[in-house]
């Protein structure tokens, strides 16, 4: 008689076609990442002396990079990376934004004035520039990358979550709920947090690209993941050295990183149709 | 009287606004008996959903209480933040006027119900029979299937029957309903109503009801406050202020109510509108519109005068004439 929201979800995803692309993408890399060691063929730091840049054939699919390691072991390698920094990076975002925008929408006042004041200077100063800083002075690995990208990306993520905070502070089943004799905590995290979960998967889905993206770019610079790791953004910056003798070194790892984000994106787009009310009755 | 459950000795209530203070509550006192159904009536604007807010403490930061609030003897506004807490939804539930959004959307409302009787550490379990229980007992058609049903999927009177049977669970011993049956269209209001007095026989809950519709009042209320901009113009048992109403925004009121039997034509209304509420000097808050004003109403505030231990009013010359 009474459908759950949960249920419901499912029985409308299987209908849009972003989210079922998005999804099937999402789970081909995830698969990738998990059976690594079933499906790559080599060991990603396994230099073959003797076979220096092959071009791609039967024995090294996507060919081979300078000290003679096989590609396409190393891209599948490489999903692990990239989907760390989707987990770490996203973890770190959600957990600050919802946090801070919950406190300061809730309770307001100077530490909300204090907050917003320091999520526009943080808008201030390009992203990159400063993510740049950060590393440099936190030091250069991974780790480092993925936490330099979230302290530049955590405030537009707060600030979404401070806004929905205030405008669902004020409804009636809050006041109910204080009727009621649940404390502020409570309020906060067990009235209005569920509220705003549907908006946070869609902002999540959406900052993912963006976080992949940019902490590769860091990789890239080399101020990110340090060899021989195989992160995407380390190997398409090894490989422009030889884009004219052997560009499929740079090809493949960026045709991976185009493939992660582009599923992503889908995945936000098809969630955030999904999820938006005013979408339903379309549906 | 030793079964007074709820006292409200002077209190003033001022909004700190822009320019000054707003006066919205002045020099109330009133108090509520156990098991008894308490009627705050007014027109909009008039205070009595402050002070319904006030006892509960759920007012704005920028308004100021004065005076004494006790609940079982118990002084309101001394209570920590944390003792407040308790007290609400534990000794004092409250209902608010609009059931279409006083529930959290993304719960079942059953599940909200247990939540609230879980608060008193009774196991999930037997929460779920308490709340089919006190479905039935707010006459929630269905209710073994209705606890599995969102706010969304139910109508406003059995939205509002969730709210009851919600602050019911943990058996406050006053439960304040303000406007409760305001959303609500007529049959539905006849039957919250009917569930509201019925409280009082089944669980011994006192009601602080808050209206401004007087024909509900006579039909449920035990004893009956009128508040006019901010004062608490009259106070008495039901009986005694029907049958001898002495303000004269009371006899006025009485005559506005829409009888079936005779008048036809046009209802009598009361000319006029309520006073701003800022920087005011000491007069009679109704003078602007009474029939019966002279000229000490416009400069003297007016003194609570009792007619008997229970009818008391607050005019200067209700005595004299008809209105």
């Amino acid at each position: 008689m009474y459908e759950s929201p949960i249920k419901e979800f499912f029985r409308s995803s299987l209908k849009n076609f972003n989210f079922m692309i998005g999804a099937i993408m999402f789970f081909s890399i995830l698969v990738l990442a998990v059976f690594a060691d079933q499906i790559a063929p080599y060991e990603y730091d396994a230099g073959n002396p003797a076979a220096k840049l092959m071009e791609p054939c039967k024995e090294h699919l996507f060919g081979t990079d300078e000290m003679g390691r096989d590609l396409f072991s190393r891209i599948v390698y490489g999903a692990r990376i990239t989907l760390k920094v989707a987990l770490i990076g996203g973890s770190i975002q959600l957990v600050l934004g919802v946090v801070v925008g919950l406190f300061c929408g809730y309770f307001g006042g100077i530490v909300d004035k204090a907050m917003l004041f320091l999520a526009d200077l943080t808008w201030c100063v390009p992203g990159m520039v400063m993510a740049l800083a950060v590393v440099t002075v936190i030091g250069t690995n991974l780790t480092n990358a993925i936490i330099a990208i979230a302290l530049v990306n955590w405030a537009s993520m707060a600030r979404t979550v401070r806004a929905k905070t205030m405008s669902l502070k004020n409804m009636a089943f809050i006041e109910t709920g204080v009727a009621f004799g649940e404390s502020d905590l409570s309020l906060m995290f067990r009235y209005i947090l569920p509220n705003i979960v549907p908006a946070l998967i869609v902002m999540v889905s959406m900052a993912l690209p963006s976080t992949i993206m940019s902490t590769t770019t860091l990789s890239f610079l080399g101020v990110g993941s340090q060899p021989p790791s195989p992160d995407w953004g380390l190997m398409v910056s090894d490989g422009i050295q030889y884009i004219t003798k052997a560009p499929w070194l740079a090809i493949y790892p960026g045709l991976a990183l185009v493939y992660t984000v582009l599923s992503f994106t889908i995945l936000g787009e098809g969630l955030r149709d999904l999820l938006d009310p005013r979408m339903k009755s379309q549906g | 009287m030793n079964d007074e459950l709820l006292r409200l000795e002077n209190v003033f209530i001022n909004y700190r606004v822009r320019g000054g203070y707003l006066n919205a509550v002045k020099d109330v006192s009133f108090s509520v008996n156990r098991g008894e159904i308490f009627a705050v009536v007014g027109e909009s604007g008039c205070g009595k959903s402050t002070v319904a807010h006030s006892i509960m403490r759920l007012l704005d930061k920028n308004a100021v209480v004065l005076g004494n609030i006790k609940y079982n003897g118990k002084n309101l506004m001394e209570l920590s933040n944390k003792q407040i807490t308790g007290i609400r939804g534990h000794d004092i539930g409250m209902i608010f006027q609009n059931p279409l959004d006083s529930l959290n959307p993304v719960y079942t409302t059953g599940a909200q119900v247990n939540e609230a009787i879980r608060l008193d550490g009774i196991n999930k379990l037997d929460g779920w029979k308490k709340v089919i229980e006190l479905y039935r007992s707010v006459k929630m058609p269905d209710a073994e299937k209705r606890v599995h049903a969102y706010p969304h999927e139910m109508s406003g009177g059995m939205r509002q029957r969730v709210m009851i049977s919600m602050m019911l669970s943990r058996n406050p011993s006053l439960l304040i309903a303000d406007e409760p049956t305001t959303a609500l269209d007529v049959t539905i209001e006849a039957q919250i109503l009917e569930i509201i007095s019925q409280l009082k026989v089944e669980f011994g809950t006192a009601v602080m009801l808050i209206t401004h519709n007087f024909g509900l009042v006579a039909e449920v209320a035990d004893r009956v406050a009128i508040m006019y901009a901010g004062e608490l113009v009259e106070q008495g048992d039901v009986f005694e202020i029907f049958r001898e109403p002495k303000h004269p925004y009371t006899r006025l009121l009485m005559k506005a109510l829409p009888r079936g039997t005779k008048h036809e034509g046009r209802l009598q209304t009361i000319d006029g509108t309520v006073p701003r509420l800022m920087a005011i000097q000491p007069s009679c808050r109704f003078a602007n519109r009474c029939p019966l004003a002279r000229e000490i109403c416009h400069n003297q505030d007016p003194a609570v005068r009792a007619l008997s231990a229970t009818h008391t009013y607050r005019c200067h010359f209700a005595e004299e004439e008809e209105v």
